[in-house]
């Protein structure tokens, strides 16, 4: 099965960890036992939202505007894809994420798949 | 020869080869290595120069040497060569005769289990059976099972690593343990089927070839083991199985429940296989759970309809199913077939009792059948619910699909 693990971080996330280099350590080390594991199937991290585009549907037509509106306490940072046995395994490789300083959270999904039975 | 049956060829060679290796060296990571290396070699040369005289036997000393050269190189790293060298026993300093004539179908099964050793995850056992016993590059298991090579690369090397960890060497399991480790081989075979039967179109075509695989695999076993009734069990619920895919999806690539198939898709060759394989074990073999699947699926495949099904023969076969390997999956197909033979709200009530059961309770699969039976007892509403949860529940894009279209045919037909 596969997950994503969606990362949330808020403003003094990254500052947090590329401030410190044990927590990096740690992170890259994370990251490295995942993919000996045979677990690891991709990952990315965003930018900073301010660099964001919206495009939104406004009475029938897409609108575009420059990103946040506001300054979010939390938002996506950034995702991880792992294919694992099961959501218990799934938990467990988000709950040995690096914890950070200043808070911010991690979603655990099911991803879709292409397979079906038909009874 | 064509590419295509020098493949074939390659791959029902595969797990001999390394059988013969591993008798002799037993460094199961090494030999694997070398087998794929020599799997490589024939890949290249065969097409243009012809299939060898003796293929196998080339095969064998092709991978032999890799083994050889690779042991030299580590032992010359290590700057120990003279004295390592004299100590290699002279059977693998030099090529095995190409005619070496061994008994191999001990050893595949010896492979197998040692594949599907329980102390390997299960996601584990299924790629190094396809390597080791499928002959399948590290590549082509990527592709099927949908991860980056790198992933599936690591995972290989992980499990020969937790292989090498476990000691033991390339010998059958005692016979005490034998039967438990044969049903975890047999489990990881449908595992393997199911990944591909269960693929849709598009992007997943490569995984189709698991359940090819799986049959040829199933049919290996069953050659070895001809007396097994589950093994024979299996690989006829594979064949019977595998005879509706053409009919399982419509036009548009949604998914069709049997009720609703084209039954004049489904393969005639595989059902009369299938169906002569279970007919034949049933009456000599100790009853088990995959030849109880595979005679369901005889009977669902010799019914020109739904409606005509023998519906209380597959009623008196899941209650045996039951009875031998009790689950939550049987009760809900119990109740399902129950409902066909007296009335939905006989299979509603078998379906309550799943409700506390922590394995299924979340499962779409209870939703879903409670849906379908809810709208046979013609209770709309309620069944658009359980549709609708269903189709949140699932994981599975064309199943979730299926389910809302479900539903929303419900809410048209109810005006709401």
């Amino acid at each position: 099965m596969k997950y994503m693990l969606l990362i949330y971080e808020n403003p003094g996330t990254r500052e947090a960890f590329f401030s410190d280099e044990k927590l990096m350590a740690e992170m890259t080390a994370y990251v490295d036992d995942l993919r000996e594991s045979g677990e690891y199937v991709d990952g990315q991290g965003l930018a900073d939202p301010s660099t964001a585009r919206v495009v939104r549907i406004q009475n029938g037509v897409p609108a575009v505007t420059d990103g946040p509106f506001m300054e979010a306490k939390e938002y996506f940072g950034g995702y991880m894809i792992v294919d694992c046995d099961g959501i218990e395994r799934a938990t467990e490789i988000a709950r040995r994420f690096p914890p950070s300083p200043v808070g911010g959270a991690m979603e655990i999904r099911p991803l879709m798949d292409d397979g079906g039975s038909e009874d | 020869m064509a590419a295509e049956r020098i493949e074939g060829l390659l791959r029902q060679l595969a797990p001999e080869v390394l059988g013969v290796l591993l008798r002799r060296h037993r460094y199961f990571d090494e030999c694997e290595d070398a087998v794929q290396e020599a799997l490589l070699a024939a890949t290249l040369q065969w097409p243009a120069e012809g299939v060898p005289e003796h293929p196998r036997g080339w095969l064998i000393t092709v991978a032999s040497r890799r083994l050889t050269d690779a042991w030299r190189a580590e032992h010359a790293r290590r700057d120990r060569e003279d004295a390592d060298l004299a100590a290699v026993p002279s059977s693998q300093q030099h090529a095995p005769a190409p005619d070496e004539a061994v008994p191999s179908g001990d050893d595949t099964l010896t492979l197998l289990f040692l594949c599907c050793h329980p102390s390997l995850s299960p996601s584990s056992q299924l790629a190094l059976t396809l390597r080791a016993v499928g002959g399948l590059t590290t590549a082509e298991i990527a592709r099927a099972f949908l991860v980056p090579d790198a992933t599936m690369a690591q995972r290989i090397s992980r499990a020969k690593a937790t292989i090498k960890a476990a000691g033991g060497g390339f010998s059958m399991p005692p016979e005490h343990e034998r039967q438990a480790r044969l049903k975890v081989v047999l489990h990881v075979l449908y595992v393997i089927f199911n990944e591909g039967y269960t693929a849709t179109s598009g992007p997943s075509l490569q995984r189709r070839d698991l359940a090819t695989e799986a049959i040829r695999l199933a049919r290996l076993v069953h050659r070895l083991l001809p007396s097994d009734g589950e093994v024979a069990g299996l690989l006829a619920l594979m064949l019977l199985t595998e005879s509706r895919h053409a009919a399982r999806t419509g036009a548009d690539g949604s998914l069709l429940p049997l009720a609703e198939q084209d039954r004049a898709l489904w393969r005639d060759d595989l059902i009369r296989e299938g169906t002569e394989l279970i007919a034949a074990t049933l009456p000599r073999a100790a009853l088990g759970p995959y030849q109880l699947q595979a005679a369901i699926a005889a009977v669902h495949a010799e019914a020109p309809s739904s409606e005509e099904t023998d519906w209380p023969q597959v009623l008196a076969l899941y209650e045996l199913l039951a009875r031998v390997a009790p689950n939550p999956m049987v009760t809900l197909n119990r109740a399902v077939a129950l409902a066909m033979v007296h009335g939905p709200r006989a299979g509603l009530d078998l379906l309550a009792t799943l409700d506390e059961d922590e394995r299924v309770a979340r499962h779409h699969r209870l939703a879903s059948v409670r849906a379908h039976l809810l709208e046979l007892a013609g209770d709309t509403v309620v069944a658009r619910e359980n549709f609708k949860l269903a189709a949140r529940q699932t994981t599975s894009a064309p199943e979730q699909r299926h389910l809302e279209r479900r539903a929303a045919r419900l809410s048209v037909r109810d005006g709401t």
